[in-house]
């Protein structure tokens, strides 16, 4: 484990920018926990979507040293400003682009970036919340909390190269095992590096990425309409231990 | 914003189907060293879109890039150097990228691009 990262000091705030939380914790957790695979995996490209304060993209470039080449979004631009200054403070650097999820960088950067991470408003909100400027936007995400991660899923699909991976922090409500399903049908496996129970939310850390078995359950899917019955085995068997996980911080796989 | 971000940003208006490279109005233009990372440079070169990285180092100051280039070239030291520098270290401080089928204008400020649309652009 890195102790850089450990002493992220917050050196900026914004009243209209999220601070870092739980979930920005736990979404770290999962990449230190999974740092010894980073390093081996040498990206070259890793993006950030929806950086708010710049905790977490502060944190990957820390884990990951100057090898690699980082750019964090956000539609906030509050919050790429407190992200710029973070980064600044921490002697990292990441290209800053205030935008709507990936808009404007979708077509050049098509299969390209080798990691993203993503902490998306995934709060249960009433629809009409969604979009608002300001802090909002950073937890308002519709109903099941679904409505901005159905859009960044595909984003995400269209930017990660052949080896990319996604990293992304879901909530209980948001129905994850639905989410990796979804994304198994893309041809990607997934994996929950870390589960976490706080006060008020369940949250997990999912880990994407292509998975060659996958691609060809994709074809199976396609031509039975069904979904191969190990598939399901697989993705159900990470999602009911969450109870037995209360006090219990972090389960790192 | 570096000209490796400008190299990877289109035009996001709906309806525009020529959105690339963004013409750069260039206000203020720093030049900030960064580490050379040759392997790095040779992963990025075939991603690049040359013109595109000519014209713009060109646009903020710097017009030591060859026009033509083929990938032979990434074994000249002098060339990853330049290369390197147009890339990485000319940073668009202040300014705006401009989109070259409309004309609308995306501010840059405090060296980050504001790609926002407006309700009618989406």
């Amino acid at each position: 484990m890195s102790p850089r990262t450990a002493q992220i000091r917050l050196v900026s705030s914004h009243r209209e920018v999220y601070e870092p939380c739980d979930d920005s914790f736990a979404l770290v957790d999962a990449l230190l926990a999974d740092q010894a695979n980073l390093l081996r995996h040498q990206p070259k490209l890793c993006l950030e979507l929806g950086c708010g304060s710049g905790y977490v993209i502060t944190s990957l470039a820390l884990i990951l040293g100057k090898e690699g080449h980082y750019i964090a979004t956000d539609i906030n631009p509050h919050a790429v400003r407190v992200t710029q200054e973070t980064l600044e403070a921490h002697g990292v650097h990441a290209e800053l682009i205030n935008t709507n999820i990936a808009s404007g960088l979708e077509t050049r950067l098509a299969g390209l970036v080798d990691v993203i991470v993503v902490n998306p408003p995934y709060v249960p909100t009433p629809e009409d919340e969604v979009g608002r400027e300001g802090i909002a936007s950073a937890w308002a995400g519709g109903e099941n909390g679904r409505a901005v991660i159905d859009k960044i899923l595909p984003v995400a699909d269209n930017l990660l190269s052949e080896k990319g991976w996604l990293y992304m922090v879901t909530l209980s409500e948001n129905n994850p095992s639905e989410i990796c399903l979804q994304m198994r049908e893309k041809g990607y496996a997934s994996r929950i590096l870390v589960q976490r129970l706080t006060d008020e939310e369940s949250l997990q850390i999912i880990k994407f990425w292509r998975d060659f078995d996958s691609q060809l359950e994709e074809k199976e899917m396609a031509e039975n309409k069904t979904v191969p019955s190990r598939v399901m085995e697989s993705l159900l068997s990470q999602f009911p231990r969450m109870p037995f996980l209360r006090g219990n911080n972090s389960n790192s796989s | 914003m570096r000209l490796l971000s400008h190299n990877m940003l289109s035009s996001n208006i709906k309806g525009v189907t020529n959105g690339f490279p963004l013409r750069i109005e260039a206000e203020k233009v720093v030049v900030k060293q960064v580490d050379l990372n040759v392997r790095f440079l040779k992963n990025m070169f075939p991603k690049i879109e040359w013109k595109a990285l000519v014209e713009a180092s060109r646009t903020m100051g710097y017009a030591e890039l060859p026009e033509e280039v083929e990938p032979s070239k990434l074994d000249s030291r002098d060339f990853l150097q330049k290369f390197h520098h147009a890339l990485l270290e000319l940073v668009l401080e202040e300014g705006a990228l401009v989109c070259p089928e409309t004309g609308r204008r995306f501010p840059v400020s405090k060296g980050i691009p504001n790609m926002l649309l407006h309700e009618d652009e989406v």
